[in-house]
């Protein structure tokens, strides 16, 4: 191909790429400006003074309270999540028994199933044994919604894992539980960090079970959380901004460290569709 | 080995807590729904059994059939904005340097909740102080539309954001099968003479296009799910204009106490969502995979 043509294509792309990023850009622009500022001069005017004291204000209202249920909510249900999801995954990839194909299908149907359809049953299932306003809801709420797409990423490499470890083991005198525990398990190491990874972006940003499921401010997370807040600043547009950048920045920071991994992830999670 | 491998107390300690929380927390529930469908209740009192009553109505209610237009609509923008999400793919692929970068950055606003990106965009929108509204009166227009306050244009308003979330991952997906298709596949095509387009159209897309149907599938059952960035931006409003099943359902629900008829629609959603899973699934099944 031609230089022109070279440069043509590269114009496409940067083009974009700008149109992926602008609007962050200027989120972080505005959320350090001033009140007065963002009314007053053009939008995309780099601000006079950085104005910190929106983040401080922002952290210092509610945000640091969501922020820390966002983290330990996300935490605890990744934790259990991919133990149950690898414990299952062994069991139906390695272990042998008849119906092992129909419960992977239920697995796998699961991916499919529009949440929506399921809310007000659930709604009334934790209403009925009090868990509604209770955090113990959402995080095993997010395991199990999450238990198929981290058993489908993790499915392949299971099936690749030499028998020979197994009889090895097995010969030895080594119990299921040691073999999966103390051999597959640390094997799967690889696998297991993309499904953290997936995981995490996918509690980190979930809406509507915390905001049909919580109602207290003390145990909403960032998602729901910057709702409410932005309802009481609705002209403040740089705390609504610090709140938005707080609230996204520990995914950009994974994504800054991790990339390679979220988009494998992100490619496994979809392959099968 | 056999023996150990295939021992009942064992399968069942590490399959069971996996399964017993998907029956429990989404396998029930969706049957539940049906079941609620049937029933006048207000989420807290007792349950009064109608029969059809729910369904007759949702299925009469033109709220309903304008919130189910609307999200096939967005189903339908979807899947033509993969055409776009293609395009720059194979760019992407032809051996351009920075590709890789270039498709992270694309990824980036895919990581981010959509409750983030709802409310950046609606400073986007904002009529006053907004970015697209200052560019376009810098531009010289002098009345730029209130995206999301118009009826007409707040479904396309809602439409770009999505086309932006998802831009990253439908060209990561493309770019990966592109990269698959082997190098002298390419170069042979070239010898023969063909150009970059007969190249594209010819020899990339038959081998890619099993993907292609995958995405088509995820495009289509995706958006008939929406819900979080438009409950977020405009609530469903301006009047309806902007309401899609899921909202519809939620706003029945927990905002009208109509539990019942929300449960009815919810599993109007559920039924809709499957029969059209299969349907395209049928539709772009062929036996005569490429293989390469």
């Amino acid at each position: 191909m031609n230089r022109i043509g070279y440069v043509i294509l590269y114009v496409c792309l940067s083009l974009v790429a700008v149109f992926q990023i602008f609007p962050l850009v200027w989120l972080v622009i505005f959320s350090l400006k001033g009140s007065r500022e963002i009314f007053a001069s053009p939008p995309l005017s780099l601000p006079e003074e950085l104005k910190w004291e929106n983040y401080v204000k922002v952290w210092e209202g509610d945000i640091g309270v969501y922020f820390l249920n966002s983290v330990w909510y996300t935490l605890a249900a990744i934790i259990i999540t991919v133990l149950l999801a690898s414990m299952a995954t062994f069991a139906i990839t390695r272990m042998r028994w008849k119906l092992s194909s129909l419960v992977l299908g239920l697995f796998m149907v699961g991916l499919m199933i529009p949440i929506h359809s399921a809310l007000i049953p659930l709604f009334k299932m934790y209403l009925s044994v009090n868990l509604i306003d209770n955090p113990l809801s959402i995080i095993i709420t997010y395991t199990a919604y999450n238990l198929p797409i981290t058993m489908m990423i993790l499915l392949g490499f299971y099936y690749t894992l030499p028998r020979e470890v197994e009889e090895a083991a097995i010969i030895d005198g080594c119990s299921i539980n040691r073999l999966f525990f103390g051999i597959i398990m640390p094997m799967t190491i690889p696998v297991m960090s993309t499904t953290v990874i997936i995981n995490m972006i996918y509690n980190w940003n979930e809406f509507v079970f915390v905001n049909t499921f919580i109602s207290s401010n003390e145990y909403k997370t960032l998602t729901v959380g910057i709702q409410n807040f932005i309802g009481q600043y609705m002209t403040d547009w740089g705390a609504i901004g610090a709140t938005l950048v707080i609230s996204i920045l520990p995914i950009l920071i994974a994504f800054f460290f991790f990339s390679n991994k979220i988009v494998e992830g992100i490619s496994a999670s979809a392959v099968k569709g | 080995m056999n023996k150990v491998m295939s021992n009942k107390w064992f399968i069942a300690l590490y399959i069971l807590p996996a399964l017993l929380l998907i029956a429990v927390l989404i396998y029930i529930p969706l049957v539940l729904t049906g079941y609620y469908g049937l029933m006048d209740w207000d989420g807290i009192g007792a349950m009064k059994f109608i029969g059809l009553e729910n369904y007759i109505n949702a299925l009469q209610d033109e709220k309903f059939w304008v919130s189910a237009k609307n999200s096939f609509l967005l189903a339908f923008y979807s899947t033509l904005s993969l055409a776009i999400y293609l395009a720059i793919s194979l760019i992407l692929a032809s051996k351009i340097k920075g590709a890789d970068l270039l498709r992270k950055i694309y990824l980036i606003p895919m990581l981010l909740s959509s409750v983030a990106i709802a409310q950046l965009w609606i400073k986007v929108y904002n009529p006053a102080n907004g970015i697209l509204n200052s560019l376009l009166r810098g531009i010289g227009v002098e009345n730029p539309p209130v995206w999301l306050g118009d009826t007409n244009i707040v479904l396309y308003a809602i439409f770009i954001p999505i086309l932006w979330q998802y831009a990253g991952f439908y060209i990561l997906i493309y770019y990966a099968a592109l990269k698959n298709i082997p190098d002298s596949l390419i170069e042979a095509a070239k010898i023969d003479g063909a150009s970059a387009l007969q190249i594209a159209y010819k020899i990339k897309l038959p081998l890619i296009i099993g993907v292609v149907k995958v995405t088509i599938v995820l495009a289509i059952v995706g958006s008939l799910k929406y819900f979080d960035l438009i409950y977020v931006m405009t609530g469903g409003g301006p009047s309806g204009a902007s309401e899609v099943m899921a909202s519809y359902m939620y706003k029945k629900a927990f905002t009208s106490y109509d539990f019942g008829y929300g449960s009815a629609i919810g599993f109007l959603l559920l039924i809709i969502t499957l029969i059209v899973t299969v349907f395209i699934r049928k539709l772009t099944a062929t036996d005569d995979e490429v293989q390469y």
